[in-house]
């Protein structure tokens, strides 16, 4: 009969209505700054920095080849490569950047940077708080800003950062064998002939 | 004490006017009574707005405004503010003149309708004779603002809200006086007082509402209905539908035009709701004849927020109308069953007492009710689309 879905659409708003105010499960509603719900771990949000070790300033593993930056589709990140060198985390001497800026006014979080840095540098965070009343400085990260320590990445995306150790022992032990291997050969050849003269590097 | 306590706000004026000089006092009565409807309603519709809000939030599982005062309750300054401080833009193209009345032109409109709302005993402004041919003669003057506001902002969207609005408002308002016209059938007056007193009667200690009769209850839901239609709330919210037409006939105004539009809206709910309680519900009469100490006018207002109660229901339930179907439901089943209802209430006056004219028009109006939403309503199926092109 006309009017009875009506009565029936009415029946279920008035036990919405009724029931949300006695049932939990009804009422989802999360009040966000006073609960908050905790970040799933693919969350993310803007890059940011990795560093080795205590110091964020020597154990920065990015080494301004600047590929992010001529990849980064919005155009947000800024880099100024060293005149020097200087040994990182691991002890190889390298090249650091002077300026690390990344302006989250213009970051979309496509995580592109990401997926194109050798030197599994840059990782997505999962901070989003980040409203501030001045809109040019207060968005404009610096590397300081950027810089957070490995732990931190394995306590936000524990999965990935995991499978990034993994690849960094991989590859660490491929050039330990590759080393070891040159040493033994320079060694065998060494016993064959006079040493030869010591590679210059950075020439 | 209960008189007292029942005619407060009627004494209270006698008292403030009787310090006045003798010339003065009629027009300083009317002066206060405006004056406080004129308050009085607009904090009402501040106070809907956010029960409003926190009843829908609650129909969707949701809680709705929390965060200003206790439980969200001071929202309405909140946006009062916000209104008041807003730019108020005018497109250069627009008649600035009359995009300037059109809000201005409603509200005024609208409130003329409270002059004759009986609230209570003794407490309607104007006890006009044809009370009931003036409220709808003003209701009827609202469409003018609306479509003054349509065609003054010269925008397509706004025009577009205007015409829709117009031609429902028009479309729905000959049921609604069709409906209304039954009451005044059985009364024999178009006084709103007199109206109210007639329902003022009890039986075993139940009231004589019209709403307790046969064709009382259909003029009611069918009042009901038109009166949806007329102050354009939802289902039947089509003039600022938002996802065709921004928001309709007020799309081109800000600040507090809107607000003045706002309340325009909520003013007409109030008084249509007003309306229909003193022709239905019985008015400021109570429900049982045992609860006659409380005074009048709780009644008249707790009938009119339970109105607007059930509006915001219906909102949060109903999804919006197509065009074709508002006006197919208005042409062919509201109206032909208004007018069959005034046949319905005639039979009824003529029966006389007795359980024959019960039977009777009950019969006639639930069968015609059944048999018109089979025929007039039904589905049509239009089948698969097909195409033919331009050769």
């Amino acid at each position: 009969m006309l009017g009875e879905g009506i009565l029936k659409g009415m029946l279920e708003t008035a036990k919405n209505f009724a029931g949300s105010f006695v049932s939990k499960e009804r009422l989802t509603t999360v009040e966000y700054p006073e609960e908050r719900i905790a970040p799933i771990e693919a969350a993310r949000v803007f890059p940011f920095l990795v560093y080795d070790g205590i110091e964020w300033d020597a154990g920065l593993r990015c080494v301004a080849c600047q590929i992010c930056e001529k990849e980064c589709p919005p155009k947000c990140i800024f880099i100024e490569k060293s005149k020097d060198k200087k040994p990182d985390a691991v002890g190889k001497l390298q090249f650091y950047p002077t300026r690390f800026d990344i302006d989250i006014s213009v970051c979309m979080s496509c995580q592109i940077c990401v997926e194109v840095c050798p030197f599994e540098a840059i990782k997505m965070d999962n901070v989003f708080e980040l409203s501030t009343d001045d809109r040019f400085d207060g968005l404009l990260l610096d590397r300081k800003q950027l810089a957070k320590p490995n732990a931190y990445f394995h306590q936000i995306h524990p999965t990935e950062a995991a499978a990034v150790e993994a690849h960094l022992a991989a590859e660490r032990a491929k050039s330990d064998a590759k080393s070891t291997a040159a040493a033994i050969a320079s060694a065998i050849k060494g016993a064959e002939r006079p040493l030869p003269p010591p590679p210059t590097r950075g020439a | 004490m209960i008189d007292t306590l029942d005619q407060i706000f009627v004494l209270l004026k006698h008292w403030i006017v009787s310090f006045l000089p003798g010339a003065l006092q009629p027009v300083a009565s009317v002066v206060i009574s405006v004056a406080v409807i004129v308050v009085l309603f607009p904090l009402l519709f501040a106070l809907t707005t956010v029960f409003e809000r926190k009843g829908l939030g609650r129909i969707q599982n949701r809680i709705g405004p929390n965060r200003t005062g206790l439980f969200g309750i001071l929202q309405p300054i909140a946006d009062g503010i916000k209104s008041l401080t807003k730019e108020d833009i005018v497109p250069s193209s627009a008649d600035a003149a009359v995009h300037f009345l059109a809000p201005i032109v409603l509200v005024v409109a609208v409130f003329m309708g409270f002059a004759v709302l009986p609230m209570g005993r003794n407490m309607a402004l104007v006890d006009m004779d044809a009370g009931l041919l003036f409220f709808f003669a003003i209701g009827a003057s609202t469409e003018l603002s609306v479509f003054m506001a349509g065609w003054s902002s010269r925008n397509k969207y706004s025009l577009l809200g205007a015409m829709r609005a117009v031609a429902q408002m028009i479309s729905y308002e000959v049921p609604l006086l069709m409906s209304s016209v039954a009451v005044v059938m059985i009364t024999g007056s178009l006084s709103l007082n007199k109206i109210v007193e007639a329902q003022n009667q009890y039986t075993w200690g139940l009231p004589h509402w019209y709403i307790f009769t046969p064709w009382g209850l259909a003029a009611f839901l069918l009042y009901a209905t038109a009166a949806t239609a007329e102050t354009n709330r939802s289902p039947f919210d089509l003039p600022e539908g938002e996802s065709e037409l921004v928001a309709g006939y007020h799309t081109e105004y800000s600040g507090f035009k809107f607000a003045l539009f706002f309340l325009g809206e909520y003013l007409a709910m109030f008084s249509i709701s007003g309306l229909g309680t003193t022709l239905f519900l019985g008015g400021w009469s109570s429900p049982l004849e045992a609860l006659g100490w409380v005074p009048s006018w709780f009644w008249f207002f707790s009938k009119m927020m339970m109105s607007i109660f059930v509006f915001i229901w219906m909102r949060g339930t109903l999804p919006r109308l197509r065009q074709d179907q508002l006006m197919n439901f208005a042409w062919k089943f509201v109206l032909p069953l208004s007018m069959l209802n005034l046949f319905v209430t005639a039979l009824w006056r003529f029966l006389g007492e007795g359980w024959e004219r019960w039977v009777f028009c009950t019969a006639i109006l639930i069968v015609a009710y059944v048999v018109m939403g089979r025929v007039e309503m039904r589905a049509e199926h239009f089948g698969p689309r097909s195409y033919r092109y331009a050769e």
